[in-house]
């Protein structure tokens, strides 16, 4: 067993863990933050995006042990400091970007490492951006809309209904 | 103007919050204290012998509680079969034994051999690996077709055949509906593959197993879309639990598409194994585990002929299809191919002869049951394949031909058993067509050639049965359950409500649009309604949620027992101004008097009601709580109609999708932005089976799509954005809601109109190609132009 020190979510968190431990599992198991959701064994499906020192990274795919100092961000985190949703998490609200919920922890992390990266992303973007996040329950339809208007876009193109 | 609250409003979703904050509680997320972890040892051959599952290495490994195989299971009760199906010949369905943990044989990849229960999740796995298996390799049976062959191995050694059963529909029709074919001006034959299918909803299945040795009760967490029906099925049938000591819970759920609804071996294991050892026993599936062992969809092998008189009439219809089973039958297989499919064979049309064959298969394969759709997407694809194919070869428009041949008049009796209440199928045809500018359509494809592409449309109808079911109905039809369902309206002292549901919400959105109804019919506002669900302790006995059903009937129970609520409120608000009970009136949240000023609030009634001081003691009890069961008097009948354009790639054959556009007739709405969700929804799976999707065997039984690498789930760039309508609405005319359901149509209505297009877009482009078997991948799009 090692020891690993990490900050998650701003606060200095340390465990013991196995070598072969993935970081998802720490997350979940170790420090019972449940909002990370593992949905596939292959590395496919995004539901565990975390941040991890400011990326996006699939926690299923990589070890507990390799978080070693780094500063981790989980969907327990993307709150504003008053408990109210932030933009982007609003937006999935507002939007109808979600149903089931599981895979919605790792949409959120990704759109939000998306605008990051790319304040405007167009609806092609958006989409090939999420190429690593699988919904099975929206469509997507209603996850870019969301992700558009996250943006300070006009979500109309995408509202063809 | 769209409403703001109640019934009609796009009211926003109250359970996103937790969701969107990672504190929703799925299975996976419970834990309880002296928790064990099983890992269950599978199958990794399709067929064989089980001549001996040697544990004792195994057992010794660190961290291991105890190892079960089949032999622990020899006293308890296999996994039932929910529905009886009669064959042609008025015998009942072949139906094997389908023990916890193999028994003598493996059946398929994925079977469950033994079950390693140890401290740690990654010790049980560890110690799976060190189970000694001698296993004698059978012959798999994996075709169809070959598998009813004469001489074929048997899947199980002691059925007669690997024919589950040859069920034929309506048999008494089948003599006219051979002799309108040999009449016919023209008959359309088709043979396509409706292929294997996994749900694949996010969330893997997940069960915890609880026992209490003070009160020798049950507990199992698990993620199913129906608790009540696995607490029945697992408690009387498998494990011997009276119901009053078993509980079941499902709580926030992932996804389930169907594969939620059936009762699995690992929920019946973990309760069982929680008791053996007096403590919590967890199993968490992976994905790959997901893959062989959750219960798969479709896989139909069909042939179906369209008979056609000189006037292009359809006049008769007959189909010959064979159904896979799997190894084993799962909770509500048997119906999926018979009550599901045949009966919507008539589609959208007034074909006045239909006969329908449905052979069902076991193979060695995993068991196939209901997924999104369920039998009605199989019905739909042929139906409206063979008519598109029909309208080539006449060469008359798609959309004419489908309009010539429309039901029009309501109520209507179909040749297949069913009687649609109402519907308007050239509303919503004429509805998709101005959505989609058929007549831009020429420029568009002028605009695809310029850079050397096929663009095509496609277009078509689809109607399905949903609001499952009439329970004397369906009884009469092989079910083993009644398909009611049920409501317990609490009314608080101070005014809230909670309701308490047997629908069952794993994405649909129960929490925010059942509030809608109740807050509409006594005039508050939607936040002092609650709503809980998916806890046999604290809901009344529920059927659960697929089927599209949780509106159509679980909110017809909720309105029943509003409806109890409100004319026991009446009575006291009666009493409470000294009026007459019939001369009061609910309005806005105030009962008044019929022409009078007198008013009383809802809270002073609730509150008089749980404080029953000045109160009509002699006539009415105290409280403020209310029950009821809602059996629908037939199935509600959504229809629509949808069409796609797509353009081709001739020299690598990949398909794109352009525009999807879908109008469906969905009767009433509660809350426009959930439905309009659902039904992106099931577009996007409809249009992954066309395009994406199919679980492989290889002829050895091994599941080659096994994983994400190799299932192509539909991701965001598959997809365009859809243009969705439900302007065109029929309201069910036997439900208090006026609603028909709307969870399945897009899964349903779309495969076809995907394929429609792009064999029109070949077409156009010179190809001689009718049909392609779906998923319509780059290659075998390729092939079929070069082929």
């Amino acid at each position: 067993m090692t020891q690993v020190t990490m900050t998650v979510n701003g606060k200095s968190v340390s465990g013991s863990v196995e070598g072969r431990t993935l970081l998802s599992d720490f997350i979940r198991e170790g420090l019972k933050l449940t909002g990370t959701h593992v949905g596939c064994d292959t590395s496919q499906c995004g539901a565990c995006v975390v941040h991890v020192n400011g990326q996006p990274v699939k926690s299923c795919t990589m070890l507990a042990a390799e978080a070693e100092g780094a500063d981790v961000k989980t969907i327990e985190g993307m709150a504003n400091a008053d408990g109210s949703l932030s933009t982007i998490q609003q937006a999935f609200q507002d939007h109808h970007g979600l149903q089931c919920g599981f895979c919605t922890p790792g949409m959120v992390m990704s759109a939000s490492a998306l605008l990051a990266e790319n304040p405007t992303p167009t609806e092609a973007e958006v989409r090939a951006y999420l190429e690593g996040n699988i919904c099975r329950c929206t469509g997507y339809h209603n996850i870019v809309k969301a992700i558009m208007a996250a943006s300070g876009q006009e979500p109309a193109a995408v509202a063809a209904e | 103007m769209p409403k703001d609250s109640g019934i009609g409003a796009s009211s926003k979703r109250r359970e996103d919050v937790r969701f969107l904050t990672g504190t929703g509680n799925y299975t996976d997320d419970i834990n309880l204290n002296g928790q064990a972890y099983v890992h269950f040892l599978r199958s990794d051959v399709a067929h064989g012998r089980l001549n001996k599952v040697d544990t004792s290495v195994a057992a010794e490994m660190p961290g291991v509680v105890r190892i079960f195989t089949g032999a622990d299971f020899e006293g308890v009760g296999g996994l039932p079969c929910g529905w009886q199906v009669t064959d042609k010949h008025g015998n009942p369905m072949q139906e094997p034994a389908h023990p916890v943990l193999a028994q003598g044989k493996v059946r398929h990849v994925g079977d469950p051999i033994a079950a390693v229960v140890a401290e740690t999740a990654a010790q049980a796995r560890n110690a799976a690996e060190a189970i000694e298996l001698d296993i004698e390799e059978l012959p798999a049976v994996i075709d169809m077709k070959e598998a009813v062959k004469e001489g074929a191995t048997k899947v199980h050694d002691d059925l007669e055949s690997n024919l589950c059963y040859d069920w034929g529909f309506v048999e008494e029709n089948k003599a006219a509906v051979d002799e309108a074919f040999e009449k016919a001006a023209h008959v359309t034959t088709l043979e396509l593959v409706n292929q294997r299918l996994v749900a694949n909803p996010m969330e893997p299945r997940v069960a915890v197993g609880d026992y209490n040795r003070a009160t020798g009760d049950s507990t199992l967490y698990t993620t199913s879309q129906n608790p009540h029906v696995i607490r029945l099925l697992m408690g009387a049938f498998v494990l011997g639990i009276p119901e009053h000591k078993l509980r079941v819970v499902a709580p926030d759920v992932g996804g389930g598409f169907g594969s939620k609804i059936f009762h699995y071996a690992e929920e019946a294991f973990c309760t069982f194994a929680a008791k053996a050892l007096a403590r919590p026993v967890k199993w968490t599936s992976s994905r790959s585990e997901a893959f062989i062992s959750d219960a798969h969809g479709r896989d139909h092998v069909t042939k179906i002929e369209l008979a056609l008189d000189a006037d292009n009439n359809f006049t008769a219809l007959r189909t010959d299809t064979y159904a896979n089973m799997g190894a084993y039958l799962s909770t509500f297989a048997p119906s999926v191919p018979t009550w599901l499919h045949g009966t919507l064979m008539a589609g959208n049309y007034k074909t006045p002869l239909i006969y329908v064959n449905v052979k069902a298969v076991f193979t060695n394969t995993v068991a196939v049951d209901a997924y999104r759709g369920a039998g009605r997407p199989e019905a739909t694809y042929q139906l409206e394949r063979v008519i598109d194919k029909a309208a080539r070869e006449l060469g008359v428009d798609p959309v004419d031909l489908r309009r010539q041949n429309f039901i029009t008049e309501f109520p209507y009796a179909t040749p297949v058993a069913v009687e649609y209440d109402t519907g308007d199928y050239n509303a919503t045809m004429d509805r998709l067509l101005e959505m989609v500018d058929r007549d831009g359509f020429e420029a568009r494809a002028a605009e695809s050639a310029k850079s050397g592409k096929l663009r095509g449309f496609g277009v078509n109808t689809y109607i399905e049965a949903c609001g499952i079911a009439p329970s004397a109905l369906v009884g009469q039809l092989g079910a083993r359950a009644g398909l009611y369902e049920s409501a317990t309206v609490r009314v608080n002292a101070t005014g809230g409500l909670v309701v308490m549901t047997g629908s069952h919400s794993h994405g649909q959105g129960h929490e925010t649009a059942f509030p809608q109804v109740v807050a509409d019919m006594i005039g508050i506002s939607e936040d002092m309604v609650e709503i809980v669900h998916g806890d046999t302790a604290n809901t009344p006995m529920g059927m659960g949620t697929y089927g599209s059903r949780s509106l159509a009937v679980g909110g017809s129970a909720i309105v029943r027992a509003t409806e109890k609520i409100i004319n026991k409120a009446k009575k006291i608000a009666a009493h409470l101004m000294e009026a007459s009970e019939g001369d009061i009136e609910l309005k806005d949240g105030q009962f008044t008097v019929a022409g009078t000023d007198k008013s009383v609030a809802w809270g002073d009634v609730t509150l008089a009601a749980y404080v029953p001081h000045n109160y009509p003691l002699e006539e009415i009890e105290p409280g403020l709580e209310e029950t009821a069961f809602y059996d629908p008097a037939n199935f509600t009948y959504p229809a629509g109609a949808y069409a796609c354009e797509v353009e081709v790639d001739p020299d690598t054959g990949k398909v794109t999708i352009c525009s999807f556009a879908a109008a469906d007739d969905f009767g009433n709405v509660v809350n426009p932005m959930i439905v309009e969700g659902q039904v992106h929804g099931g577009l996007a799976q409809g249009i992954g089976q066309a395009l994406l999707e199919g679980a492989v065997y290889d002829e050895n039984g091994q599941l080659l799509s096994a994983s994400y690498m190799d299932y192509a789930m539909p991701r965001a760039d598959d997809l365009p954005s859809f243009q969705v309508d439900h302007s065109c609405a029929t309201p069910c005319t036997h439900n208090p809601l006026g609603v028909k359901g709307c969870g399945e149509a897009g899964a349903i209505g779309s495969p076809p109109a995907v394929v429609n297009a792009v064999v029109d877009a070949l077409q156009r482009g010179g190809h001689n190609v009718t049909h392609i078997d779906m998923p319509l991948s780059p290659g075998r799009v390729w092939q079929a132009m070069n082929g």
